[in-house]
């Protein structure tokens, strides 16, 4: 009973996170949404049992591919839709 | 661009912690969940950390890029030479001669249900460190080739 309550929980959370992704128009907190979106993937992965891949999900996922798109931001702009500098 | 003091001084913090959680997975690579893949990731995670958090500056002058590529290649050669050791002692490749060998990591695995001994599993613990090693600087230096094409001034 617990298990499917968060479940439910986690699953609604993906997509919450995923839409938040989607439509903020700051980079940047969308960049951390994501990185919330790959936390909630670890952790779905260590609820169905898998520690190993939730482990690496919430390395590479949740850490490195949002380091990068942090690099990324930097190099560019911050607010979708600026001009480019 | 320099990231606020909040995210540096939080980023000093966990470094260390990072780290230590990282070197645990690489030990108990074959007792736990994780291995050398996932240790490294974790490693680099903390590097990266701190690289995100610094300014290009103060990174580039710590960590150096070529001092990752050499870490890179001294994992993959030591995964590729421990592996040939078994040859010349007239073993078949990847042999595992260190298992219950009495030595380092060759203590013998009891039978049934029980705790795991880190002295154990020959040369797989020796196989996880240096994928560890390779993976920690495989990672850091794509972070660091990312943050080369910054611009300078800007960075």
């Amino acid at each position: 009973m617990i298990e499917t309550i968060v479940h439910v929980l986690v699953l609604f959370g993906l997509v919450g996170a995923a839409l938040m992704v989607f439509f903020f128009r700051d980079l940047l907190a969308a960049t951390l949404a994501a990185g919330f979106f790959s936390f909630l993937v670890a952790l779905e992965f260590y609820i169905l049992q898998a520690p190993d891949v939730a482990i690496s999900q919430a390395a590479i996922g949740a850490g490195l591919t949002t380091a990068i798109f942090i690099i990324a931001i930097r190099a560019t702009t911050r607010y979708e839709g600026e001009e480019s500098r | 661009m320099k990231m606020s003091k909040i995210v540096r001084t939080g980023a000093n913090i966990l470094y260390p912690f990072v780290l230590i959680f990282g070197l645990y997975i690489v030990l108990h690579g074959h007792l736990t969940p994780g291995g050398g893949f996932q240790a490294g990731a974790v490693i680099a995670t903390g590097v990266v950390l701190v690289i995100v958090a610094n300014s290009y500056e103060a990174v580039t002058g710590m960590l150096q890029k070529v001092v990752f590529k050499a870490q890179e290649s001294i994992g993959l050669l030591l995964f590729i030479g421990v592996a040939a050791i078994a040859i010349t002692l007239g073993l078949p490749f990847f042999y595992n001669f260190l298992a219950n060998s009495g030595s380092i990591f060759g203590l013998s695995v009891p039978f049934g249900p029980n705790h795991g001994d880190l002295n154990t599993a020959g040369l797989i613990p020796i196989m996880n460190i240096a994928v560890g090693i390779e993976v920690w600087g495989g990672l850091t230096v794509i972070i660091l080739s990312m943050l080369s094409g910054l611009d300078r001034k800007e960075a």
